[in-house]
């Protein structure tokens, strides 16, 4: 179980809802991932029509939606954003993405902090979508971010995670949940950020665009609770800590 | 510092020579990378890469799934005038044609927009013919806050503006301008372009560059294919495109690649494409610009609409009507070409689905949009 602000999760798996070919793949993919917190791009959603394709299967399922702002290309937009989206919706947890850079994706680190602080002010429990860096990780967390997202890698890309060595300090350092989003392609990927130590992870194109979409969120699902479980069982380290009877490193002590 | 000065020293004659030199051997090479550069493009376009065509569709299809998803953007055109000051050989609204002219009253603006709304549209693409004084800046700060009642994401394409106009625009909810160059071959471009302000080559090829001064959110360029060879006209375009995504990076780009179709007072001399080759472009733009949508009309026909769903393109019209007011009343003495793929935008959608795609009928919101440059950084 993990905590994000008031609410306790039982799934550490974060589902998207772009990309999906049908929203009854979507549907059953949401069901079958175990997911409890949904993620979907306000500016999809039609708002004015009843039965939105998008909003109500993610309600039928009795999910958590998350919002995001995703399109923002500033602070104010995103802000603009997610005022709409808490009206609409009826829900302050939001997503905020503000993404000015249209090739990668990549988020405004000071849009974004700037939007985070003012929004946090207007009552929202904001998550941000953020490059893997430190210190704007502990700059979100002091203006009362409920969570930080740092990318693995561009969104969309199934690269990995690219940024590794960073996300570990983010872990390391955070003192709200750290969910490991973008980049994450494959299940493996999913179980190295878990394993890590991240509190949970975000997952769309790679379940959306696979080829069973169903069967890939149920590998998602499985690949979280493999990483959760092996982190809290503590990895044994890479060197060898068996006793052997010499070793390189030591056999000039034989000689003395 | 524009685009006009890196035209200024490209060679045509250069490109060409280039292009048709390239051996299968480069179509290999380009084939192999991961990210491609022009002239790895310009292999995928030589008449070289056409046994090649089913490894780049491939790929064509995989980048676009991964990208954009197994979705499709749907859009309409919604034409406003087709008044016209200019006189192009290619045209039907042109000048001297003998046509029924005719420009939408803000009432039958609303009209049309209620007519679109109803088909389930949110993306719009305005379109007019080129009249300053009577379709332009003054007409255009009068439509546009109509439309945008109706409609989130509005698109232009209508005569090359100033950049005060562009900006005001902006302030005023326009998202997006498509300003193709038809060629940018400037001999041709001189001979097809006989009368009225379209004759300043210059000014049209600088028209991105003002649209990326002011933070436009999406711009959307082309050549008119069948003016000139197509393959040093889409080079030229791949380009242009990659000068503006390094100077203007806040904005997201489109290509289209019409064909030029029949019309009143038609041209003669069209350097055709063949459907196979309208392929290789397409998969070619992909490869190149993985992250660029690639817009279709309904200049083409059905069965070809239908199998480039699958291989590169990501937004499609539907149901378009090429005559003012051709939505809440058909006239067809009106219209700027006639359309090839009559199907409603129920059918189109279903054909859509059918290819295991989501037809995406909104992906915006008003919020996002007329923001000026200079909220950057300052939320309230």
């Amino acid at each position: 179980m993990f905590r994000i602000a008031d609410r306790d999760f039982q799934s550490r798996l974060l589902i998207g809802t772009g990309k999906y070919s049908s929203a009854n793949v979507m549907q059953e993919s949401l069901a079958a991932s175990g997911s409890e917190l949904v993620t979907l791009a306000l500016k999809r959603v039609q708002l004015d029509r009843p039965g939105d394709d998008i909003v109500t299967p993610i309600q039928n399922l009795g999910l958590q939606l998350l919002p995001n702002t995703s399109g923002a290309k500033t602070a104010q937009e995103a802000i603009f954003a997610a005022r709409l989206a808490r009206e609409a919706l009826g829900t302050h947890w939001l997503k905020l993405e503000i993404h000015p850079d249209p090739n990668y994706l990549l988020p405004d680190p000071i849009e974004t902090l700037n939007a985070a602080e003012a929004l946090v002010k207007e009552g929202f429990t904001v998550l941000p979508y953020c490059g893997a860096d430190p210190v704007l990780c502990k700059r979100l967390q002091d203006v009362g971010c409920a969570a930080v997202m740092p990318l693995g890698a561009p969104i969309g890309s199934n690269q990995g995670l690219l940024t590794r060595d960073f996300l570990r300090i983010i872990i390391e350092q955070a003192s709200v949940p750290v969910i490991v989003d973008a980049g994450i392609g494959a299940p493996s990927h999913a179980v190295e950020a878990m394993e890590m130590g991240a509190d949970a992870v975000l997952v769309n194109t790679a379940i959306a665009t696979a080829n069973d979409p169903v069967a890939m969120s149920q590998a998602f699902r499985n690949a979280v609770i493999a990483g959760r479980m092996a982190y809290e069982a503590g990895l044994s380290q890479n060197a060898s800590l068996k006793a052997t009877a010499s070793s390189p490193l030591t056999d000039f002590l034989e000689s003395l | 510092m524009s685009f006009y000065s890196v035209w200024e020293t490209l060679s045509w004659d250069d490109i060409r020579l280039q292009l048709y030199s390239k051996t299968r051997k480069d179509v290999e090479v380009a084939l192999s990378k991961q990210q491609l550069n022009t002239d790895d493009f310009m292999a995928l376009l030589s008449p070289a890469a056409e046994p090649y065509l089913p490894a780049m569709a491939q790929r064509s299809q995989q980048l676009t799934r991964q990208r954009f998803g197994n979705t499709l953007q749907l859009f309409i055109p919604l034409y406003l005038s087709n008044l016209c000051a200019n006189d192009c050989s290619y045209c039907g609204f042109s000048m001297s044609n003998r046509l029924k002219r005719k420009t939408l009253s803000l009432a039958e603006i609303e009209e049309e927009c209620r007519a679109i709304k109803a088909k389930g549209f949110d993306t719009l693409l305005v379109v007019t013919g080129e009249h300053e004084s009577k379709v332009g800046i003054d007409y255009f700060r009068q439509a546009l806050p109509i439309i945008k009642r109706y409609f989130s994401y509005v698109m232009f394409e209508v005569q090359p503006l100033s950049s005060d106009e562009y900006r005001e625009l902006r302030q005023l909810g326009l998202d997006s301008v498509m300003v193709y160059q038809e060629t940018y071959q400037a001999n041709t471009y001189a001979k097809h372009h006989l009368k009225g302000k379209k004759r300043d080559f210059r000014w049209r090829l600088e028209t991105p560059d003002r649209l990326g001064e002011c933070s436009i959110d999406k711009m959307g360029l082309g050549s008119l294919i069948g003016l000139e060879d197509w393959r040093i006209d889409s080079t030229f375009t791949a380009i242009h495109l990659e000068y503006l995504k390094r100077r203007y990076w806040r904005s997201r780009y489109s290509l289209s690649f019409p064909r030029l179709r029949p019309c009143a007072g038609g041209v003669d001399n069209i350097q055709s494409m063949s459907d196979k080759q309208l392929v290789q472009l397409i998969c070619a733009y992909r490869l190149r610009f993985p992250e660029v949508e690639l817009s279709l009309s309904t200049r083409e026909e059905q069965s070809l609409r239908d199998g480039l769903f699958n291989l590169g393109v990501t937004s499609v019209s539907a149901e378009s009507k090429t005559q003012p007011g051709g939505y809440a009343n058909e006239q067809h003495e009106l219209e700027q070409f006639s359309i090839d793929d009559d199907r409603t935008v129920n059918e189109v959608a279903k054909a859509i689905k059918a290819k295991g795609l989501q037809p995406v009928w909104q992906d915006w919101l008003n919020e996002l949009s007329a923001m000026p440059p200079e909220t950057f950084s300052s939320p309230e």
